[in-house]
């Protein structure tokens, strides 16, 4: 885990059932990453005040609590990122997560190596930060946001504004899912919240002009009944 | 710019809608003719023949060809629907069968003789009602009328041919009708056929034949069928211009007065044909007077059938109460904006020289400002087959009141008579004059201005007789005696003449009193209604008491079926018949007694109509037939049917949100339990995968034997939570009103998602992606959608060899999306294609298989939730299929982005 590893890592697990803890404290450590626990909702938010980690891992289940309270509580003061840990049934809890801060969620059950994927893609975007690139270069596509220009293989694309801020929120935050109520909102504006069928006409657009196959995309990824999510690779 | 000629929205919309209703209405097409003779039903059958030719489904309703070899010949190849019989009088008579007609169903029907009146026992009592249903049952109609059914021309005919005819149709049907054919023929070459004996006549008599076919009236006839034809291309005329933007039409409302007089009929039918000629609506007005309610029942009932006629013509009507006619008549029109008057004017010259200003010189000192149009009226009483019982009711009713009321006025005269002959040596008799006077006043105020007028003689010829010197002798030689007469005549004509406007007038207040407090009380009654059969016993209670009639609510079942109201120990209800019930219900509008339909019920039924829909069905049963003659009266009666029809809707959604609010509840529940389930079931399981994993990686690194055995309960630990998946979605599935989270969403994204889902278990095989590029949107739950194409796509991969072709197709047919999922595998074993599904539908859920044993159940219930079906066949160039389909919805507008010049 090569970009953990320059500096270990803390990272704050709450969940409160004992096994799941162990299995992934023992993954996360051999990685390198020094571990803390918490198995309920206060407990974790006391743990995240007072260590600072570089990242929370949060079961959606707890028994004191609903697991989005906790993210909206800990939204109102650090914008540590929030790995979520999902075993509902309902699309709608992880919506819920995501659109009140979640960074990434992972469905129960799961396996060590996807978890220890995603934990290196979100610390990473996190180390990262906010990314000043004026472009962004992916398969043989290059997005230059600077003069909002896209080309195909040294090609330039037309791609009308609407669609080329539905690219650009998107392709800002490589591997992040990003749900439909956060990016009609980020697009169209807050007045289009509800309006889904305007992302899926344009989404249509964007996938035939810049997919090989827009049937099998690459990297505009669909989150079937969360959102949607760019993969650059 | 041109502001005041753009259409009013108010208006399109209006003509929007009755576009709409027409849309669905169906067409009617009259063959219009100036006599018998001239053709019609031989046009008729030619458009009708012509129209068959082009493939319309024509059945002729009724035709008489009346033995023509010509017309009969027509008739050939068409279907024709067998006529009912209906027994009248020990014979049996041949109608047209409105009920087969609705049953068959044709695009179009021919039905002549627009105007024939039905046998007893028919539905309706005129053919053009039948037409009517048809027209509402969206059948198109061909048939065919003569000039002199018109009703409004029908008085006119019969001044020029001196035959009246008494079969007629309302104008509105005419000019309503979308077409109107004028069929015309010279009257000389009418003349011919006539000699020829082409034309068929009815058993009339030779003379009265010979009379109406003269060439002068051919001509007339020719001349009113012509015109009125005319009217009718005038006023499509003018409402093409308005449609075009032209000038709105200005509304000249028109208002017929109703007298007691005679003659009132055709009034009504000369203000009818005026208002259709100015395209305007009208009223027609009766005034009642205290001296007019004191007419006799036949003659009231005269006026309140001219009203109704004028109904039936398109007039707005009403009854108003007022002392005095001129007034109430201007009020009337100023309320309603009706610049227009139409009163009857008396052919003869009044004889009486005291007579009061005429009504027509009262109104027009009144109101200077409105038009009067004064017409002739032809007052000779009509001596119809009534007049022999109105005769005789007339005269009972001047018995009866004459009986008492008279006779108690001798009695008080004598009795004063007496009281004062003991007194006479002690007053002066101007003050036994004052006695007798009192006893005038008080029989005025008592009987009214005849009574009075009697005692006045009576008292005069008594004191005179007995106060009077000489006594006991009549003595009418002096002034004073005279001038005693007179004071008393006029005193008892005054005060009568007040007393029985302020009894009237106190009569009217107490009526519209008792009225509200009926409609109030029961309006407070219903709002405290809590279910539907409370609001039966309270409508019904207050119906009783309010009018002299049974009443009995009739409420529809879940499919729309009216149910028999329950017996109820000795109620006295009144027999209700559930066919008309139902026929009411079903057209909401009243049928039975009173009304255009089978008014030979015993029992009114009035359609309970609320906002939303129609309620139930009123059915009233009046003690007297006239109550519903009374234009106030059925407008109390519809009233109180609106009052029902809200309680019965506020009942209605008061269930509705309550079972919407347990419905809403048990969905909680059930979603709580199954996301703790769900929590429980797959902890345990994820702590077992990641476990097995985590001492995986630590024992492949020491190259430990027992690396298998921790393979193995990893792989166990997968499928057990595939099952325990497979199993939550059946149980949130079957447990029925799952809520699907429907969203528009795209097919190739949902298509696109599931094969990256399954990149593992398809990495063997080649996908075949055949989506239409045009798929519109589709309304469903992605989540659930997605489901089922990676259960169809993983039960592909998982009973194919590797590296057989998998594909996907997506198509539109009519109105749903078809979606198929195919490989060129071994294909399913044959004959038992049908029974993958049927097996799950019966519930047999646990199979052997778990993968492809729950999953197309699953797929199955996903599919129908969404009011979409899914088969499964063998390919016919092998390989199995499985398609569902799913009902296409129009997607909400797109705004369409502006594309700037590209750069």
């Amino acid at each position: 885990m090569n970009v953990i590893s320059e500096s270990p890592l803390t990272i704050l697990i709450v969940e409160d059932e004992q096994a799941i803890r162990r299995f992934v404290r023992t993954a996360l450590e051999s990685e390198g990453c020094r571990v803390c626990e918490a198995d309920t909702v206060q407990y974790g938010l006391r743990e995240a005040g007072t260590r600072k980690p570089d990242l929370v891992i949060l079961d959606l289940g707890l028994p004191d609590g609903d697991g989005v309270d906790f993210i909206r509580d800990l939204r109102a003061w650090s914008s540590m990122p929030v790995l979520v840990l999902s075993a509902r049934i309902e699309e709608y809890d992880k919506v819920a997560a995501l659109d009140a801060g979640a960074d990434d969620y992972l469905v129960k059950p799961f396996g060590v190596a996807e978890l220890l994927a995603r934990v290196r893609a979100v610390c990473r975007r996190s180390a990262r930060g906010p990314d000043g690139a004026a472009q962004i270069i992916f398969g043989e596509l290059t997005i230059d946001l600077e003069n909002r220009w896209v080309f195909r293989a040294e090609q330039p694309v037309h791609l009308t504004p609407i669609e080329f801020r539905l690219l650009a929120t998107l392709a800002t935050r490589p591997g992040k899912v990003l749900t439909h109520r956060q990016l009609l909102r980020e697009v169209w504006g807050p007045a289009y919240a509800e309006r889904s069928h305007y992302l899926r006409i344009y989404m249509g657009h964007l996938r035939q002009k810049l997919e090989a196959d827009p049937a099998r995309p690459q990297y505009l990824l669909t989150e079937t009944g969360v959102g949607y999510r760019f993969c650059p690779s | 710019m041109n502001d005041d000629r753009r259409p009013d929205p108010d208006q399109l919309l209006n003509r929007i809608k009755e576009d709409e209703a027409l849309a669905q209405r169906g067409k009617l097409k009259i063959f219009f003719g100036a006599s018998a003779g001239v053709g019609k039903t031989y046009a008729m059958l030619l458009a009708a023949r012509q129209l068959h030719e082009q493939g319309v489904e024509i059945v002729v309703g009724i035709v008489e060809t009346h033995g023509r070899a010509e017309t009969a010949v027509l008739l050939k190849g068409l279907e024709i629907l067998p006529l009912k019989e209906v027994p009248y009088r020990n014979r049996m008579l041949r109608e047209f069968d409105l009920d087969g007609a609705l049953a068959r169903r044709p695009a179009l029907i021919l039905v002549d003789e627009l105007a024939h009146s039905n046998a007893p026992g028919c539905r309706h009592p005129k053919r053009w009602q039948d037409v009517e249903e048809l027209l509402d049952a969206g059948i198109d109609v061909l048939t065919t009328i003569n000039v002199q059914h018109l009703e409004s021309l029908n008085d006119v005919v019969g001044g020029i041919t001196g035959i009246r005819v008494w079969e007629t149709v309302a104008d509105r049907v005419f000019d309503q009708a979308d077409e109107v054919v004028l069929v015309d023929l010279p009257p000389d070459e009418l003349l011919q056929r006539l000699k020829e004996g082409k034309i068929y006549l009815p058993d009339q008599a030779e003379r009265a034949i010979e009379h109406f076919f003269r060439k002068g009236n051919l001509i007339a006839l020719r001349e009113l069928a012509l015109r009125r034809t005319a009217d009718r291309v005038d006023d499509q005329m003018q409402s093409y211009q308005r449609q075009a933007g032209g000038v709105p039409s200005l509304r000249e409302a028109l208002l017929v007065c109703v007298g007691p007089g005679f003659g009132n009929d055709a009034l009504v039918r000369a203000a009818s044909r005026l208002a259709s000629k100015l395209d305007c609506e009208w009223h027609a007005l009766y005034v009642e007077t205290p001296a007019l309610q004191r007419l006799p029942d036949a003659r009231r009932q005269a006026i309140l059938t001219t009203l109704k006629l004028a109904q039936d013509f398109g007039a707005h009507t009403a009854t108003l109460g007022a002392a005095s006619i001129a007034p109430a008549i201007v009020e009337y029109a100023r309320k309603h904006g009706l610049i227009r008057l139409v009163v009857g004017r008396s052919r003869h010259r009044r004889w009486r020289w005291f007579q009061p200003r005429s009504c027509v010189e009262q109104l027009a000192r009144l109101a200077p400002e409105l038009d009067l149009l004064a017409l002739a009226r032809d007052e000779s009483p009509q001596r119809t087959l009534n007049s022999a019982a109105e005769v005789k009711d007339e005269a009972r009713w001047v018995q009866s009141s004459l009986g008492q009321s008279y006779g108690a006025t001798l009695l008080i005269c004598l009795g004063t008579a007496l009281a004062a002959t003991p007194l006479s040596p002690y007053l002066d008799q101007a003050n036994i004059v004052m006695l007798f006077l009192l006893a005038v006043v008080g029989v005025a105020v008592r009987y009214g201005r005849g009574p009075a007028v009697l005692a006045a003689v009576v008292n005069v010829a008594l004191f005179n007789f007995l106060f009077v010197s000489p006594y006991f002798a009549f003595a009418l030689h002096d002034l004073q005696s005279i001038l005693t007469f007179i004071v008393m005549l006029i005193v008892g004509l005054v005060v009568g003449q007040l007393t029985a406007r302020f009894r009237y007038q106190a009569q009217i207040a107490r009526a519209r009193e008792e009225r509200a407090r009926y409609l109030y009380e029961m309006s407070r009654e219903l709002s405290g209604a809590l279910v539907a059969e409370q609001v039966i016993e309270i409508s019904e209670r207050c119906m009783e008491a309010s009018f002299p009639v049974k009443a009995q609510l009739l409420l529809p079942d879940d499919h729309d079926r009216l149910q028999a109201p329950p017996v109820r120990p000795g109620a006295g209800k009144p027999k209700v018949d559930l066919a008309i019930a139902q026929w009411c219900f079903d057209r909401h509008t009243p049928a039975g007694l009173g009304t255009d339909t089978l008014p030979a019920a015993s029992l009114l039924y009035l359609p309970l109509k609320a906002p939303m829909r129609t309620r139930g069905v009123l059915a009233v049963a009046p003690e007297q037939r006239r109550l519903l003659l009374i234009p106030e009266q059925r407008r109390l009666l519809d009233t109180f049917a609106a009052l029902m029809a809200i309680a019965l809707e506020r009942v209605h959604f008061a269930i509705v949100a309550r079972d919407t609010l347990v419905k809403m509840e048990a969905e909680r529940q059930r979603n709580s339990l199954l996301a703790a389930l769900s929590h429980d079931l797959r902890t345990p399981i994820t702590a077992l995968i990641g476990l097995a994993e985590t001492l995986a990686l630590e024992l492949t690194a020491e190259q430990s034997p027992h690396h298998e055995s921790l393979n193995a309960i990893h792989q166990q630990a997968v499928r057990m939570a595939l099952l325990a998946d497979n199993l939550l979605d059946m149980a949130r599935l079957q447990v029925g009103g799952v809520r699907l989270r429907k969203d528009w969403q795209s097919l190739e994204e949902l298509v696109g998602s599931a094969t990256r889902m399954l990149e593992q278990p398809l990495r063997n095989h080649p996908l075949r992606l055949a989506l239409d590029p045009y798929l519109p949107l589709i309304h469903c739950d992605a989540v659930l959608i997605e489901r089922v194409l990676v259960n169809l796509l993983e039960n592909a991969a998982k009973y194919t060899p590797p590296d057989t072709v998998i594909g996907v197709t997506a198509f539109i047919d009519a109105d749903r999306l078809n979606v198929e999922v195919w490989d060129e595998g071994p294909g399913l074993p044959t004959g038992r294609e049908q029974r993958l599904f049927e097996k799950f539908t019966r519930g047999h859920a646990e199979s052997a298989a778990p993968g492809i044993g729950l999953g197309l159940a699953i797929c199955r219930a996903i599919i129908e939730a969404h009011g979409g079906q899914i088969q499964a066949a063998n390919r016919a160039v092998g390989g199995a299929s499985f398609t569902f389909t799913l009902p296409l919805e129009t997607p909400p507008p797109l705004e369409t982005e502006e594309i700037p010049e590209s750069s």
